[in-house]
């Protein structure tokens, strides 16, 4: 019957559209959401100039991309992986495992993180000292470590202003995350003197291990509702901000940039985050962002190269270009960057 | 609700009295009915007032997105600028790049303001700014569709920023702007010069419901167009795969299988099915489609195929339901006057069945274009939907995105211009929704017979 004929026809079509899947044209990339602004305004103005398709730019984090990335080489697997971070060893073997040997690193620029908190609200000048005091799960208090007592941000530092502490900082699956750690968190345990005390408790075998479990032990956050991860993004952090006169969020430069209106700015160490404070290094909670290419596929899907070539080129990424004016801080050494892509040059050397 | 079994002591004598005189049992009786009808209004009224909050926020905040705020310019098209050579060969042209063209526009600015003698202390770079990112691309593009224009003057009309536009519709003011790079209080004195001229203006944005995603920094350029086909591809797949499985289905279970413990399970499993959360077909979609069957990512193909999973228990209920209210007697009749079980079924009993199996369909299509959890899985979100598709094949394979997808993409981005956008794109797809909503009632109230 009729019912039958379409069903099967309809089975037929799915089935002969999936053999014709074999053969993709534009370029796939995924990863940070950090770099999917950056990369979605390469890939436009990609498809703008080439006669190539606009490449595909999916988002999900930094990890889930490289997970991507490494299950292996064929036109089913994505192409470039962007992350807010340097791919890890275990990343490089599973890649490997997968057969996904020969990665190219592209590093394309860098990234500012702010503090940032009600445009109507007090005003803060930070010190990562102040981030550790308020956040940690246990502060230095005569020698003993003792759980965090501090309710304001008065308790941390007398400056401030008696405003509850209420941090929204980016969740652990966010690349975000562990700059804060590292550049904050991490920098106000060395300098409270916590980290020495950390480290004369630990426990471990060699000095490295020691020095990793006290670096763990410093980024223990406390977990009294008072530091909140934001696992969304950061226009989740700022619905939360909006809600919640006193939180203080943690945001990247260029969604700051993009919201003047609603949110200022906090310093840190005394300086004022800019693409300017920042190229230069004064702004101290940087990172760079890159973004890793399949070397495999490099001539088996068309555009890859051109793609990679035309994002490091001086016109985009330069400090003119539309990257840096929607807020990512140029790399000085982009010269070598792009030799880096015109030579395909692995990592690990020998290309 | 014992008052009336209750029965009276002594015989009726203490009840003696009229009927027209309540007693004050009748009257708290009767006052608690009237209690229930006031609960029951106020219920429909809490109903009605968030149903007109919630129209007036989305089209207070999404109206905006269907006007856009467009500059007159003249470009002269140089020669020397866009085809070195002079040969008009396409090649050659095409070498020019969008970052080639930025010259022209920033000349034709100038002598725009020259001509309507403005005056403003703004660097050129800074006047040019007002205009939106796309306008090179979309001088490029014209220029490789007519290279025959090169050297002439044409008039285009270009889009403005996304904070120029804001301006114009108030979104964007002079306070807001006090720390904001991207604008200056200059620039909206030019702006305001050249309105006044009659050079920008803000008219309704076809664009918006035809064009494709535009990135981050041209929240002005973005569209709906192109994950609208991303949905109507999907719609395809699900109502090509959907319907006539789930109405076969529904025939065999109905009219044809013995009824034992296994039809019983599979019953109750379809029951199930229908309330499994749709984020759970889409983790599905990706291990199965994806990874097993290595169909590729972010394709309308796949999205139909996870959508499909969902609608078809859907429609398989609605079928079913639709087929039991068919009374035994048209059977009966069929069989009766010597049709054999099938004739029965798809020369009478279907025929009368199909109004409802309609409408099942339509509210289950309804239902999976609206659907956003299984599409996140299977890569419908991020910057998409930019490849408008151009053949059947390629609508259902290349990557896309759907309704849905989109404006979550939109609602997730730093600009506040796209937050309107997704505003705006809700209103498309809820006319899409209450269109097909309506379909479905026509139909039902139109065809469906009741016995």
């Amino acid at each position: 019957m009729s019912f039958v004929k379409l069903t099967a026809s309809a089975l037929a079509i799915a089935a002969v559209s999936a053999t014709a899947a074999s053969a993709r044209d534009q370029v796939q990339v995924a990863g940070s959401s950090t770099v999917l602004p950056y990369a979605s305004i390469v890939a436009e103005a990609f498809g703008e100039n080439f006669d190539f398709p606009t490449p595909v730019v999916e988002s999900g984090g930094s990890s889930a991309g490289l997970k991507r990335f490494c299950e292996g080489v064929g036109e089913s697997t994505i192409d470039v992986a962007n992350a807010s971070r340097k791919i890890k060893e275990k990343e490089i073997k599973k890649c490997a495992e997968n057969g996904v040997t020969d990665i190219i690193e592209v590093r394309i620029g860098y990234d500012g993180i702010v503090f940032a908190s009600d445009i109507k609200g007090q005003t803060f000048e930070f010190t990562p000292t102040d981030w550790y005091l308020a956040l940690s799960d246990t502060v230095l208090v005569d020698g003993k470590m003792v759980p965090n007592a501090a309710k304001t941000w008065a308790d941390v530092n007398p400056a401030f202003p008696a405003q509850d502490i209420q941090a929204f900082i980016p969740g652990t699956k966010h690349g975000t995350r562990e700059v804060f750690e590292d550049k904050v968190i991490l920098a106000g345990c060395e300098a409270t003197g916590a980290f020495e005390h950390h480290l004369a408790a630990a426990e471990g075998d060699t000095a490295k291990k020691k020095k990793k479990a006290a670096e763990k032990a410093c980024i223990a956050l406390r977990t009294d509702g008072r530091s909140v991860d934001i696992d969304g993004d950061y226009t989740e952090t700022l619905a939360r901000i909006e809600s919640n006169k006193d939180g203080i969020g943690v945001f990247g430069l260029a969604f700051y940039e993009n919201n003047t209106d609603k949110l200022q700015v906090a310093t840190m160490s005394g300086i004022v985050p800019s693409t300017e404070s920042i190229a230069t290094g004064e702004y101290p909670v940087s990172r760079p962002l890159f973004f890793y290419v399949k070397k495999a596929h490099i001539g088996v899907i068309p555009g890859l190269k051109e793609y990679a070539e035309f994002f490091v080129a001086d016109e985009i990424a330069g400090s003119d270009g539309p990257l840096s004016e929607y807020g990512l801080v140029a790399d000085p050494e982009l010269e070598k960057t792009q030799e880096v892509v015109a030579d395909e040059a692995i990592m690990g050397g020998n290309s | 609700m014992s008052d009336i079994s209750q029965t009276p002591e002594n015989g009726s004598s203490k009840h003696a009295g009229s009927l027209l005189t309540p007693n004050p049992r009748t009257i708290k009786r009767n006052n608690a009915e009237k209690r229930f009808q006031v609960y029951g209004i106020a219920a429909i009224a809490v109903g009605l007032l968030m149903l007109v909050v919630l129209v007036t926020t989305i089209l207070g905040k999404g109206v905006g997105a269907y006007s856009q705020t467009f500059i007159t310019l003249d470009v002269e098209l140089l020669e020397k600028k866009l085809d070195k050579k002079g040969t008009r060969n396409i090649d050659d042209i095409k070498k020019v790049t969008t970052f080639g063209y930025s010259p022209l526009i920033k000349n034709a600015f100038k002598t725009k303001v020259a001509e309507l003698g403005i005056e403003t202390d703004l660097k050129l770079k800074k006047q040019a700014a007002l205009l939106s990112k796309s306008a090179a691309g979309q001088l490029r593009n014209y220029v490789i569709a007519n290279p025959d224009m090169i050297g002439e003057t044409v008039t285009f009309r270009f889009l403005t920023n996304s904070r120029v536009d804001g301006y114009m519709k108030g979104r964007v003011s002079r306070d807001s702007i006090a720390n904001d790079k991207s604008v200056s209080s200059e620039q909206l004195d030019l702006v305001d010069e050249l309105v006044a001229k009659g050079t920008i203006k803000k008219t309704f944005n076809i664009d918006f419901i035809l064009g494709a995603d535009a990135s981050d920094q041209r929240p002005e350029a973005a569209g709906m167009g192109v994950s609208m086909l991303g949905s109507l591809s999907m719609m395809f797949v699900v109502l090509g795969l959907a319907l006539p499985i789930g109405v076969a289905a529904s025939i065999y279970l109905e009219e044809f299988a013995p009824q034992n413990w296994l039809t019983d399970i599979i019953e109750v499993n379809i029951s199930n099915l229908a309330a499994v959360p749709s984020i759970v077909f889409g983790i599905l979609g990706l291990a199965v489609f994806i990874n097993y069957m290595h169909l590729p990512t972010s394709a309308p193909l796949v999205g139909g195929l996870v959508l499909t999973l969902m609608t078809l228990p859907t429609i398989i209920i609605s079928t079913r339901a639709s087929l039991k209210s068919v009374p035994p007697s048209i059977r009966d009749a069929a069989l009766g006057v010597g049709a054999s079980k099938m004739q029965a079924v798809f020369h009478h009993v279907l025929p009368l069945a199909a109004p409802g199996i309609l409408t099942g369909t339509i509210i289950g299509l309804a239902q999976a274009l609206g659907e956003t959890a299984p599409l996140l899985l299977i890569g419908m979100v991020g910057f998409i939907a930019s490849n408008a598709p151009d053949s059947v094949a390629s609508g259902l394979l290349d990557p896309n995105s759907a309704m849905p997808a989109q404006i979550y993409e939109w609602a997730k981005r730093a600009d506040p211009a796209f937050y309107e956008r997704a505003w705006g794109g809700i209103i498309i797809l809820l006319v899409f929704l209450v269109t097909m909503n309506t379909v479905a009632v026509i139909l039902r109230r139109r065809f469906e017979r009741r016995w």
